[in-house]
């Protein structure tokens, strides 16, 4: 156990870090509308599904395939760049119009939260079948129903080692575009005029339209920045994974809340800090018990962080100044 | 399950009538609740009557033309049921969101098999095991837990369905991903034998159904009741006024489990084969969606949605593929229209209107011309 451990430790721990990156920008979708509304969103697993399909339609168009291709260091970027502002830019419209659509005659009724949950989770159900009926063959000329395959584009290459851990190219694709659309992110909601309308709605909506915010503005804003890094996360997604599948939305969203609420939801930074903690603790689990329970342990954190923690890691905070 | 459809359709019988602005259900409301003893045991008498007859055939042959009519009440009319009565008591008495209700009909269903195939175990004494192990679960899970509030709840919750039918795949023991099969049907009774007809398993369930009736309305109707509603309007309020939260809710959460855990151990003697993947996230939030649909907090409205969410996938079996399609658009149309869901209970309707219903308004609600509730915007 303790040689297992030993030997695979910095391994876990890269692909921890790949896997929690990944989280963690799905989890700024989360966290953003829950501080803003305080609703879980639960459609917003199908937006980052969405944003998939999305990266998927791209690279088969761009390779005519699923066979991998070869490009150079600029033609890895410019087709990742692609897939990406694609995939974000779809899944952004997406989640606008899923809050028109689910969310916005609800909020007008003065509904609970409880019935914008049902809601949620109608629409969710809705894009899942959608995508597995409908438009994943239409795209792949596949059935829906079974996992695509998605074309290689930068090849897994082994860069340099830490120990016994490898970092491959893809590794550092994913991690870096992860912290650059996250320090944007977070530079936007506490710097920007559009940033402090944000954090002002999720203080106190009412006292946000007595000066002036235009509250409808902001939570399709709010729905359109957390769809977009839905987006990016997809594409980063199907270019380390390699796949998508019309129900792969479940798990990563699930995980990706839970991410969410480990750091504290409502808080960006608590996102990124949950999602990495999540990775980490999944993967370093499955060198124990094996990767079949890496998503029992996930949950065990979960309750047992809020057990001592109930407000999250870094505790709730759109709100509060700069987080 | 008929049962509402009934009363529906007897309110403009009763005599009264039918003038400008008369609402029907309200109007019934007022007239059940005048209703000397002897028109509502009348009522009492037609809905059993209707029950035991509902699986007639000639019902059967509009209700589902294409399966057999007495098999979807018992699965998924009867369990939903039972289910929804169960869940409503966590959702709709004590206003907390449990999205991991599933778990317990899991449990209760793998209590029948384990006992059942490997023990020996006869269906009446696993029935109180099960009920009793889900109990248990839902103390265990809700003691730690019940301190957090509303989302953080629900997520945690889901986290423990997820858990508890994670580690039944994985588990070798209990027939991992492969499941068990041989599952014992119930002894004979009443010289009624528990085989491949159907129809002792609809009594079977109907029966468990009243039985969860009579102890929900029980309940909701004591002290344990009030002190739910209290919860449920402001925690802190309450817990002001001397009621013990913490143990209400932890009774709650016990009694939605316990439920929940009958309803499994009926379904797993009937179903005879169970395996993990009958226990996915999405009968949580199926289930939940019947009863906010139903409207929670009423029982009669609980059990329609609950009818209405099995049913009609049922009977729409035609539109084969699509049928998940829409049900999830209906969910979010039905919402839209009557986010209160279709019977809702006065009280919390009233609530709604106020803009402090259980579990509060959407946080960037703000009262405008056109809303009619003043939003909650501090938590």
């Amino acid at each position: 156990m303790l040689q297992d451990l030993q030997a695979q430790f910095l391994g876990s721990t890269i692909g921890g870090l790949v896997a929690g990156s990944i989280y963690a920008l799905i989890a700024l979708g989360y966290t953003m509308v829950y501080g803003v509304l305080r609703l879980i969103n639960f459609a917003h697993s199908e937006i980052f599904m969405i944003g998939t399909v999305t990266s998927l339609f791209v690279l088969i168009t761009i390779a005519g395939g699923t066979a991998p291709i070869t490009l150079g260091v600029f033609g890895m970027i410019a087709v990742l760049l692609l897939i990406i502002i694609a995939s974000a830019a779809v899944s952004g419209g997406a989640a606008v119009l899923l809050e028109q659509v689910a969310y916005r005659p609800l909020r007008k009724k003065g509904a609970t939260r409880l019935a914008a949950l049902i809601s949620a989770i109608g629409a969710s159900l809705f894009l899942q079948e959608l995508f597995g009926l409908e438009i994943i063959e239409w795209i792949t000329d596949k059935s829906g129903r079974v996992q695509q395959n998605a074309p290689r584009f930068i090849p897994h290459e082994e860069l340099f080692h830490i120990g016994n851990g490898v970092v491959r190219t893809d590794h550092v694709f994913v991690v870096v575009g992860a912290v650059i659309m996250m320090i944007g992110l977070d530079q936007l909601v506490s710097r920007t005029r559009i940033g402090r309308g944000i954090r002002a709605t999720a203080q106190d909506p009412e006292a946000a339209v007595l000066m002036g915010v235009s509250i409808d503005k902001i939570v399709r804003l709010t729905f359109l920045l957390g769809g977009a890094m839905a987006g990016v996360a997809a594409a980063l997604y199907v270019m380390e994974y390699e796949n998508t599948d019309y129900r792969i939305g479940f798990l990563l969203g699930i995980k990706a809340f839970t991410a969410a609420v480990l750091g504290g939801i409502g808080n960006l930074r608590g996102a990124l800090l949950g999602g990495i903690v999540l990775g980490l603790v999944e993967n370093w689990s499955s060198i124990f018990f094996g990767s079949a329970w890496k998503d029992v342990t996930a949950f065990v954190v979960l309750v047992l962080v809020l057990m001592f923690r109930p407000t999250g890691i870094l505790g709730e905070s759109l709100q509060r100044a700069r987080a | 399950m008929k049962g509402n459809e009934e009363v529906a359709e007897k309110s403009p019988e009763n005599g009264k009538p039918t003038r400008a602005g008369f609402h029907p259900v309200d109007g019934m409301r007022d007239w059940w609740a005048r209703a000397p003893h002897w028109q509502r045991y009348g009522v009492y008498i037609a809905l059993i009557i209707g029950a035991l007859i509902l699986p007639a055939p000639a019902i059967g042959s509009f209700m589902s033309p294409e399966s057999d009519w007495t098999t979807v009440l018992i699965f998924p009319v009867g369990v939903y049921i039972l289910l929804a009565i169960g869940l409503n008591i966590v959702v709709g008495h004590a206003g907390m969101l449990d999205l991991g209700f599933v778990a317990f009909f899991a449990i209760g269903a793998y209590t029948l098999a384990v006992m059942g195939t490997l023990h020996g175990w006869g269906f009446w004494g696993t029935l109180v095991l099960g009920i009793f192990l889900a109990a248990m679960s839902g103390v265990i899970l809700g003691a730690p837990t019940l301190r957090l509030r509303g989302d953080y709840l629900a997520i945690v919750t889901l986290g423990f369905g997820e858990i508890v039918r994670i580690t039944a795949t994985n588990t070798d023991a209990i027939g991992g991903a492969r499941g068990i099969t041989n599952i014992p049907h119930p002894e004979p009774m009443f010289g009624t034998e528990f085989l491949l007809d159907p129809a002792p398993y609809y009594y079977l369930i109907l029966a468990a159904i009243v039985i969860a009736i009579i102890f929900s309305v029980r309940l909701h109707k004591s002290r344990v009741g009030r002190a739910w509603a209290a919860i449920r309007e402001d925690e802190d309020a309450a817990e002001l006024m001397g009621v013990p939260t913490f143990k209400f809710k932890l009774l709650a959460f016990a009694i939605g489990a316990m439920l929940g855990g009958m309803a499994g151990v009926v379904y797993a003697s009937k179903a005879v084969f169970i395996e993990p993947n009958n226990f996915p996230f999405i009968l949580s939030a199926t289930i939940l969606a019947a009863v906010v649909l139903g409207g929670a907090g009423n029982l009669p409205g609980v059990m329609l949605g609950a009818f209405l969410v099995a049913w009609l996938p049922e009977r729409f079996r035609f539109l084969s593929e699509y049928r998940i399609l829409i049900f999830g658009g209906v969910l979010v149309l039905m919402m839209a229209l009557r986010p209160e869901g279709l019977l809702p209970s006065r009280q919390r309707k009233a609530e709604l209107h106020e803009g402090t219903g259980g579990m509060g308004a959407m946080g960037a609600e703000v009262a405008g011309p056109d809303s009619e509730a003043s939003a909650e915007v501090t938590k």
